[in-house]
């Protein structure tokens, strides 16, 4: 198939490359960009690893081609870091709240809560919830992800965090 | 304990956590080589047939497809991979030759310079098959001796034994009832996000292969050569592969098998991640599938004084590790429970379905979910409550160390204050409550209840107990700790995990036993030539076994220093006290040795060091598990893993009356693991196991059709539990120091996942018993609970 040239700007940078117009977007970030922060999980649009934000908004980055991403702003859990390598508050709080175990879902969830809170700076714990169900987690049962959320929103929202955030009964 | 220890059991942050959030992790698939070639695989579309013909021209007809790799050329060349128990004639190979045995059994391996071009190449290779009839039903594999799944065995029964352990009829006969039931465990898996992956290159300059896998297996070096018919040194497995979830299931021997051969072929690196359906029909990763037939016998107050219990297990085609997952259950045979005589019998049969792998428990959640089903039982039968009934039989604190009738002491426990701490946290009466006022407002409702052991530590005892030939009663893991030139502290471990903060154990662990903030300790994953001898982290063992091994490599360390400054202090080792790298007299703090001087004197100063003393300052240590050594008794009694956590669940769940929608608003736990090392991985374990657990009670299945055609092989199919499905678990935690372990730990890997499956469909049942109806078949899907209510409508409260 003959190769198309597009740019593609990636957590800010314009990335110009050849590339076949059957080459998915996730695997153009994975392969073309070295960028192997995005995760594959299905590759059929239901488990969220892949996701990215496109022009700010998530999509699964495996149901897409790189084509169709051409002139279009894409960012990825690695644009999410700080320059310099520091963490954003959403990273922070997941490390906080140990909100992962493989951390193969982790880039797609962390995606997803960054986009939730960006609409939403205060979120109820089902308006999290159901933002986070389109990512599939196998290792935490998502409470701590949820947990990590919350933190962050009291964070952005300059609360001090409920001690019985943790659920524990010690 | 926060008092004993200073980074022990505190919720600190892990160490591996960081990377992951940074999206810097590296798995397999982000592995590059120069020169990397990708596989796409042809399966088999049918369930049992025999291969007419292959026809690659075709595929290797196409630009940049570099081979076609069938089972006959790789059969021939490689060895057949070994099974769990003996059964000579069942060979088993990366690749299907003459005949498939399932559908998504893998055919062929087409090799590409990339991704993309071995798929459409895969798709052109021509496979022509005459099929056969399939063996799908397992009752109808272990009594058929016609159609047969592996002729040459000369039969479908894998495994097949009677234990009986104590005076179980005169029991049955003593007790003043008894009941009996069928339950069937439905054929899911652990199935982790990231697929299985492995990497091969070959060196021919230094005649070696060097493999990067997704995996989490004991032993996987070994194998690999086995088959390739390497020398165990010629194979060299690189631990330092972040691996994408597991929890039992990562171990593609037959991946990097196939990658290896090639790789050495074609002299160039290759590479095999399996896509989704690829993983879910063909990559030999499904889990127990299991028929329950039990019976009890137990008197007027609910005392259960004996059980019979038949497990049939579908191990799918080929057998691997998956008989001993009826073994397993043999050391925990009783729960938790002073049930006083067993008779189990453990068969395990093949069909024309994906092999089985070991998943989470190793039969533990199965066998769990059979006594839990047959304790609510009871207490449905006398009308008695169901927490109640457990209290009752329950072995009580002052009774451990306690032997179970199949011969496994277990080490320690207090399984009424558990209980206790449960009952509080739901306020089980106030719970009661609620779901009547659920079902006063039109719906079912129901509350459940399970108790379930989580036995940790693995000592495999399993495999000489159901292989007689296996006489293994070592199962080690090992750790090294280096102390640099600057003092840095270095620590080695054997393994790679798949997200159970091994690097944070290890950490935690040595700067407790240093003084020494784990932050500052790196922890390395070595690989399998340069590591000391190890099992991986199964069988919920990592914190007693590695935990207990850098426990002990530490200390070494410790009296290492020890010796040193009282050497210089002139001192005897008993007059000097060590404190955070430091030492000092004991009756004169003022003379000491600093951290710094310790150090310079291993590296540098031979001459202050003691007469004979090994110069630098490092320690391994491998550890033997404890209690383990002995080979099981003739009548099966046998040490089944040293360590028993418990955990006790109690869940609240609503149906929809119409749509037979299940939803758990609320959940409960109580758990004893003994020590914590880290609360939130404990934490993160016991949300995750739980998860995994309503997954496969109420949505988890690899289902086949009667042809044996396998129909979920997408995650469209194979339902996931989202975080709508999944409720906000509440923990009580509750500590009995284990008397065998370092710090008292227990095991944790494996925790929720062995109750919670109980527990949902306890609570399933609670709330159908108004209509009279009964489900004791998992999962328990929708579909299915919407069908039962429409035809029970008429009953319908
Ligand atoms: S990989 Fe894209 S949704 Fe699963
Ligand atoms: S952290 Fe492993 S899948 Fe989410």
């Amino acid at each position: 198939m003959p190769a198309k040239r597009i740019t593609v700007i990636v957590n800010g940078e314009p990335h110009a490359a050849s590339v076949e117009p059957r080459l998915t977007l996730v695997d153009f970030l994975r392969d073309v960009l070295d960028l192997t922060g995005t995760h594959v999980g299905c590759e059929h649009g239901v488990c969220g690893a892949c996701s990215v934000l496109f022009d700010d908004l998530p999509i699964r980055s495996c149901l897409m081609f790189a084509v169709q991403a051409d002139g279009h702003r894409v960012s990825t859990v690695e644009g999410l870091t700080e320059p310099g390598g520091g963490l954003s508050l959403i990273q922070d709080c997941f490390w906080e709240t140990h909100s992962l175990q493989c951390g193969y879902c982790t880039p797609g969830m962390l995606i997803a809560a960054h986009a939730l809170l960006r609409r939403n700076p205060d979120p109820s714990r089902q308006e999290i919830r159901k933002a986070i169900s389109g990512n599939l987690c196998r290792c935490t049962g998502y409470g701590q992800i949820v947990e990590a959320i919350e933190l962050a929103a009291d964070r952005l929202n300059q609360r001090t965090p409920s001690p019985e955030r943790d659920g524990h009964d010690r | 304990m926060t008092d004993k220890y200073r980074f022990l059991g505190r919720p600190r942050r892990t160490k591996e956590d960081r990377r992951f959030i940074a999206g810097s992790g590296r798995y397999v698939a982000d592995i590059r080589l120069p020169g990397m070639a990708h596989i796409a695989l042809v399966a088999s579309p049918h369930a049992s047939a025999r291969i007419v013909s292959i026809d690659t021209g075709a595929a290797l007809a196409v630009d940049g497809v570099r081979a076609v790799l069938t089972g006959a050329e790789l059969q021939q060349a490689t060895a057949s991979m070994q099974h769990g128990v003996h059964l000579p004639e069942i060979l088993w190979y990366p690749l299907a030759a003459g005949v498939v045995r399932y559908a998504g059994e893998w055919v062929a391996a087409v090799v590409a310079d990339d991704r993309y071009i071995a798929e459409d190449a895969a798709e052109l290779v021509a496979v022509a098959y005459e099929p056969l009839p399939a063996v799908v039903d397992p009752e109808e594999a272990f009594a058929s001796t016609g159609r047969l799944v592996h002729p040459k065995h000369g039969s479908n029964v894998l495994f097949h034994r009677n234990f009986i352990w104590g005076p179980v009829e005169a029991d049955f006969a003593a007790a003043a009832h008894s009941l009996d039931f069928r339950a069937r465990w439905g054929r899911s898996s652990t199935v982790p996000i990231e697929t299985f992956g492995a990497v091969a290159c070959w060196d021919s300059g230094d005649d070696i292969l060097d493999v990067w896998a997704s995996v989490q297996m004991p032993k996987y070096a070994d194998q690999i050569a086995d088959a390739l018919r390497l020398q165990g040194n010629q194979v060299r497995v690189h631990f330092d592969v972040d691996v994408g979830g597991s929890y039992g299931v990562k171990r593609g021997l037959k991946h990097a098998i196939l990658v290896g051969y090639l790789a050495r072929k074609l002299g160039r690196p290759v590479r095999l991640i399996e896509d989704r359906l690829e993983n879910m029909s063909g990559g030999d990763a499904h889990g127990p599938d299991r028929i329950f037939d039990v019976s009890v016998a137990f008197d007027a107050d609910g005392t259960v004084r004996s059980m019979k219990m038949r497990a049939l297990d579908d191990c799918g085609a080929y057998p691997g590790r998956a008989p001993l997952q009826l073994g397993k259950p043999v050391g925990s045979i009783v729960g938790p429970y002073r049930i006083g005589s067993v008779a189990y019998e453990a068969i395990s049969v093949c069909t024309n379905k994906t092999a089985q792998v070991a998943v989470r428990g190793f039969g533990q959640a199965p066998t769990t979910f059979a006594i839990e089903t047959a304790i609510d039982r009871v207490a449905g039968y006398l009308g008695l409550d169901r927490v109640e009934v457990r209290r009752r039989n329950f072995i009580r604190a002052d009774q451990f160390p306690y032997t179970i009738p199949s011969g496994t002491e277990y080490d320690s426990g207090d399984y009424h204050a558990v209980m206790r701490k449960l009952t509080d946290l739901a306020n089980y009466p106030a719970l009661l409550e609620r779901r009547d006022q659920i079902r006063k407002a039109g719906k079912l409702a129901g509350v459940g209840i399970a108790a379930a052991m989580e036995p940790g530590g693995g000592n495999a005892a399993f495999e000489p107990l159901f292989n007689p030939r296996n006489d293994t009663t070592l199962w080690p893991e090992s750790c090294t700790v280096k102390v640099d030139r600057q003092g840095a502290i270095t620590a080695l471990i054997v393994t790679s995990s798949a997200g159970q903060g091994h690097q944070t154990l290890a950490a935690t662990v040595i700067g407790e036993t240093l003084g020494f903030d784990p932050v500052g300790i790196r922890v390395i994953h070595s690989d399998s030539l340069s590591s000391l001898p190890g099992n991986s982290p199964v069988a919920s063992r990592m914190a007693i076994m590695l935990g207990g091994a850098a426990q002990k490599a530490a200390e070494i360390i410790r009296d290492r220093a020890i010796r040193i400054a009282a050497h210089n202090l002139g001192r005897d080792p008993s007059g000097v006290i060590y404190a955070d790298g430091a030492v000092a007299v004991t009756d004169d703090p003022s003379k000491r040795l600093s951290w710094e001087q310790i150090v310079r004197i291993c590296h540098r100063q031979y001459h202050l060091m003691p007469p004979g003393m090994e110069p630098g300052l490092q320690a391994s240590y491998t550890l033997q598990v404890p209690k383990g050594g002995a080979m099981p008794g003739e009548d099966g009694r046998v040490q089944m893993y040293p360590c028993f956590s418990f955990e006790a669940h109690m869940a609240l769940v609503e149906i929809d009356p119409g749509t037979g929608k299940v939803e758990i608003p609320e959940y409960y736990v109580a758990h004893d693991c003994g020590t914590v090392i880290n609360p939130l991985i404990v934490r993160g374990m016991m949300l995750g196991g739980i998860a995994h657990g309503i997954g496969a009670a109420l949505y988890e299945k690899f289902e086949y059709d009667e042809t044996g055609q396998h129909l979920s092989g997408t995650f469209m199919d194979y339902l996931l539990p989202s975080s709508l499905e999944i409720p906000m678990v509440k923990i009580a935690e509750h500590c009995t120091p284990s008397p065998l372990t370092s710090h008292g730990q227990k095991g944790a890997g494996e925790s929720g996942y062995p109750g919670s499956p109980a527990a949902v469909a306890s609570a399933v049942n609670d709330a159908l018993a108004p209509i009279g109806r009964r489900v004791d078949a998992l999962p328990i899907r929708l579909g299915y609970l919407a069908g039962m209510l429409r035809t029970a409508s008429g009953a319908a409260p």
